[in-house]
């Protein structure tokens, strides 16, 4: 492969990266539609989810004038497989702790919060930077995009310290969370290939270069909110890599099937 | 396809059809754009929003209306380019709906008339970005919360648009629509939406 190949092909991956992390959160955090703890944050989890479904929208597009020939968004989104997708493990996990099982019941809003947080915060940065990105429609993106996301990390954190610094039940439940969450994060320090290449090409952000800032903002809220940060060690998840855990498989499931039963169906 | 198409183009000055000039007609369509709002707020038009950016072309080659979105996700969107697209026909133009994203749509927009009419309507209107916390550093964090109580309050003082005073409280940081957030009035009691700034 030349190298103008590789950067393109790095291009595009990186793109499909930050669309896949929206839709599948997006996705996830739909599934709180009709069933949020209260009505409040039944509607707030689904006025995020549509802002993320809507970056991810303007992502696909985006890679799909660059793909060229006869991709679609809607080809990007429903008919790519679980083993293409490029986003972070954490954002595919099922809205509860390890080890139990898929049930409603067993829902967690303490885990859906944490993660929120920690992706938010991240995304925060991230998007910051790349409203200078070489690549001008992803830097329009972006700036759209922060907007949008300062507004997670507000309800996100808000929310992390009425937890942690609430009652004992819901302080263990946000410390449990985050005791189960807090080792994926460790995906978002690890370098790949293509996030070296866009970074030296201007076209993304170095992730790992953000790390300080992304936990002096963890370490301030968790302070506020009597939590303890736990420690980040263990296996690395590698989603951004296309090899994800079980749980993306149900989701896209759920997410593609329509689209896969009826393909071109309108209404 | 690696040869330049060399298309011919009219001279300008024979672009105008129907003998009518550049500027009436471009004034033409302002003016029936302006009878298009945003199906979410009917009672504020697109100009006033912030959303209908520019109108470009010509009757010859057809005209480029430019609109940008306002939340990512705003489902509004589809509703408003169909409108636009619509209207343009009725007007007998060849036209086609431009979705620009920057630079990014902004409250800043937002006309006073566009304020007046919001509040009219029942929806408090937006403050300014710089003046909006969300905006700023949420180093803000003074407050030391026991409870389940409202954390990030913020500063500024959100008017009711039934009875205006300013006794409001936020019930909720998401509302009825993306761009909105729930208030109550504790003068009224009545809860009102709140535009948030973008």
């Amino acid at each position: 492969m030349s190298a103008s190949s590789h950067a393109d092909t790095a291009h595009i991956d990186y793109l499909l990266h930050l669309a896949d992390n929206a839709v599948v959160l997006g996705q996830r955090n739909g599934e709180w539609c009709g069933h949020g703890p209260v009505l409040e944050e039944d509607i707030a989890m689904t006025n995020m989810s549509l802002d993320l479904i809507g970056q991810a929208r303007m992502l696909y597009q985006h890679v799909a004038t660059l793909i060229g020939d006869d991709a679609t968004e809607d080809s990007l989104a429903y008919f790519r497989d679980a083993q293409v997708f490029r986003n972070y493990t954490l954002l595919e996990l099922p809205h509860h702790g390890a080890l139990v099982g898929y049930a409603l019941d067993n829902r967690d809003y303490a885990v859906t919060i944490v993660r929120n947080f920690l992706y938010s915060s991240l995304m925060l940065l991230v998007w910051e930077r790349l409203q200078n990105s070489s690549d001008t429609q992803l830097a329009a993106i972006a700036a759209k995009s922060i907007k949008e996301v300062r507004y997670h990390v507000r309800h996100a954190g808000d929310w992390l310290v009425r937890l942690g610094d609430g009652t004992s039940e819901s302080h263990d439940k946000a410390q449990a969370a985050l005791n189960h969450l807090m080792p994926y994060t460790q995906e978002f320090w690890t370098g790949s290939d293509f996030e070296s290449i866009v970074a030296t090409s201007g076209v993304g952000v170095d992730v790992s270069g953000l790390r300080e800032a992304w936990e002096k903002q963890l370490q301030q809220t968790l302070s506020e909110a009597t939590l303890q940060i736990p420690s980040t060690t263990g296996f690395i998840t590698t989603g951004k890599q296309q090899v994800h855990s079980e749980h993306l498989t149900f989701l896209l499931e759920e997410m593609q099937s329509l689209a896969r039963r009826h393909p071109e169906g309108v209404w | 396809m690696n040869g330049l198409t060399t298309t011919s183009r009219a001279p300008k000055s024979t672009a105008q059809a129907g003998g009518k000039g550049a500027s009436e007609t471009l004034s033409e369509i302002w003016r029936a754009l302006e009878t298009l709002t945003d199906p979410e707020i009917p009672v504020v038009s697109l100009r006033e929003m912030g959303i209908l950016r520019d109108v470009r072309g010509d009757a010859l080659h057809g005209f480029e209306v430019v609109i940008t979105p306002t939340y990512s996700g705003c489902p509004a969107m589809e509703r408003i380019h169909d409108d636009v697209l619509a209207t343009m026909q009725q007007l007998g133009h060849k036209a086609s709906v431009v979705t620009q994203l920057a630079p990014a749509w902004t409250t800043d927009w937002m006309t006073a008339e566009a304020h007046e009419k919001l509040r009219a309507y029942g929806i408090a209107p937006p403050l300014a970005c710089a003046l909006s916390s969300t905006q700023a550093d949420a180093s803000d964090s003074t407050t030391h919360v026991l409870t389940f109580a409202r954390r990030s309050a913020t500063n500024q003082k959100i008017a009711c648009p039934q009875c205006a005073s300013d006794n409001t409280t936020e019930i909720s940081h998401f509302g009825s629509t993306a761009c909105k957030a729930l208030y109550k009035c504790l003068a009224c009691l009545e809860t009102f939406d709140y535009f948030k700034p973008y």
